[in-house]
């Protein structure tokens, strides 16, 4: 089982390179990598921890404490893909709302410059 | 219906994308069946001419900046509705399936029913096209899910052919379903305790096209709408409590 926590750390760890590699491109925003980070620090030093794994295991009624860390693996990220879609669908709410705002409005502009075309133009001086 | 009053109180609506073939001849029907009465096509952001053959049939054109899909698309036209100040709505499709005839039958419901939607059935005289065998029993599943919502039968529960007046217009311009709407539509107005009307209108084969529902998307379909319908439910018992 120390291979199981040995792959953790080593995942945990590729996990936090990546998402600070992302960060720095501007590939993922400062305040969205914040889950993921958290996420991957929390594994990264339970799978060093191996006492307070055990503590772990025996609240939750694991025999085995390298298994109790699989399952915080796993709702962590199931916390982490929750926060993500409300995100995504607050973004989605907004985008749908803001394209048929710029849709109505070049609508509007449009119906505009059409009634200023077709008005006859004054008297020139 | 070729009245100054219908002209200025009556918009007809029409969601496109990619329906270049046939959109046009829908507008051209529009205009010869209720003169006057402006129509705008919502262009859904489509790849072909849908936006530019409308115009040159007549009709104005709402360009959505990128694609919304069907609900997105009815609710920007609903909002645009609003906006304008229109009484009454009725959105038809663009493939040509629903006939401009039926629009003044819809209309006269509005009108003269104090329902805020009225929608056109394809089922009430048994005048719909052959429909496959899955889309039947579908539209038979969804009757009777929604008869105890909304206490009433719904014949076409799918109908795309609907005309809302403007109290309607005004809830679906904050809240509209934006995947498949025409069924959680329904459940959004039952739940405000507004009510609908279903008038008998013809059903033709679409001019062009193919329709996009596959018998994957019908499954997924099915359970997107019954999520739909049971969130619309618990939003409704949460406003009622607050209140």
């Amino acid at each position: 089982m120390d291979r199981l926590l040995n792959l953790m750390t080593l995942l945990s760890a590729v996990l936090i390179v990546l998402v600070l590699r992302s960060v720095r491109r501007a590939h993922i925003r400062v305040e969205y990598s914040v889950s993921w980070l958290g996420a991957a620090a929390a594994v990264l030093l339970l799978s060093r921890s191996y006492k307070a794994l055990e503590k772990i295991a025996e609240l939750a009624g694991i025999a085995d404490p390298p298994l109790a860390l699989v399952l915080i693996v796993g709702c962590l990220f199931l916390i982490v893909f929750y926060r993500f879609s409300i995100i995504i669908s607050d973004l989605k709410d907004a985008n749908i709302s803001l394209a048929q705002r710029v849709a109505i409005l070049e609508y509007h502009l449009r119906a505009f410059h059409e009634n200023k075309q077709a008005q006859p133009s004054g008297p020139s001086r | 219906m070729n009245n100054p009053s219908a002209e200025r109180s009556l918009l007809i609506i029409i969601p496109a994308f990619n329906e270049e073939a046939s959109v046009g001849k829908v507008v051209t029907e529009i205009r010869e069946v209720i003169p006057g009465v402006p129509v705008i096509v919502i262009d859904d952001c489509s790849i072909d001419a849908t936006a530019s053959v409308a115009e040159a049939a007549g009709a104005r054109v709402l360009r959505l900046p990128h694609h919304l899909g069907l609900g997105g698309g009815v609710q920007a036209g609903y909002k645009l509705a609003y906006e304008l100040g229109y009484e009454y709505v009725i959105r038809l499709d663009g493939d040509g399936q629903h006939d401009p005839r039926d629009i003044p039958r819809i209309y006269e419901a509005l009108l003269t029913s104090s329902c805020q939607m009225v929608i056109g059935s394809r089922f009430i005289q048994g005048n719909a096209v052959p429909t496959s065998f899955f889309r039947g029993l579908g539209v038979q599943f969804f009757r009777l899910i929604l008869r105890p919502i909304l206490g009433q039968w719904v014949r076409d529960p799918t109908s795309g052919f609907v005309g809302v007046n403007r109290q309607a217009l005004q809830v679906f311009s904050t809240s509209f379903p934006l995947e498949y709407p025409e069924i959680e539509a329904l459940v959004v107005l039952q739940r405000r305790a507004f009510r609908f009307l279903e008038v008998p209108c013809r059903m033709r084969r679409r001019m062009a096209g193919r329709s996009s529902i596959t018998a994957v998307k019908s499954v997924y379909y099915i359970l997107h709408v019954l999520l739909g319908v049971f969130v619309n439910i618990l939003k409704f018992e949460r406003w009622r409590w607050r209140r």
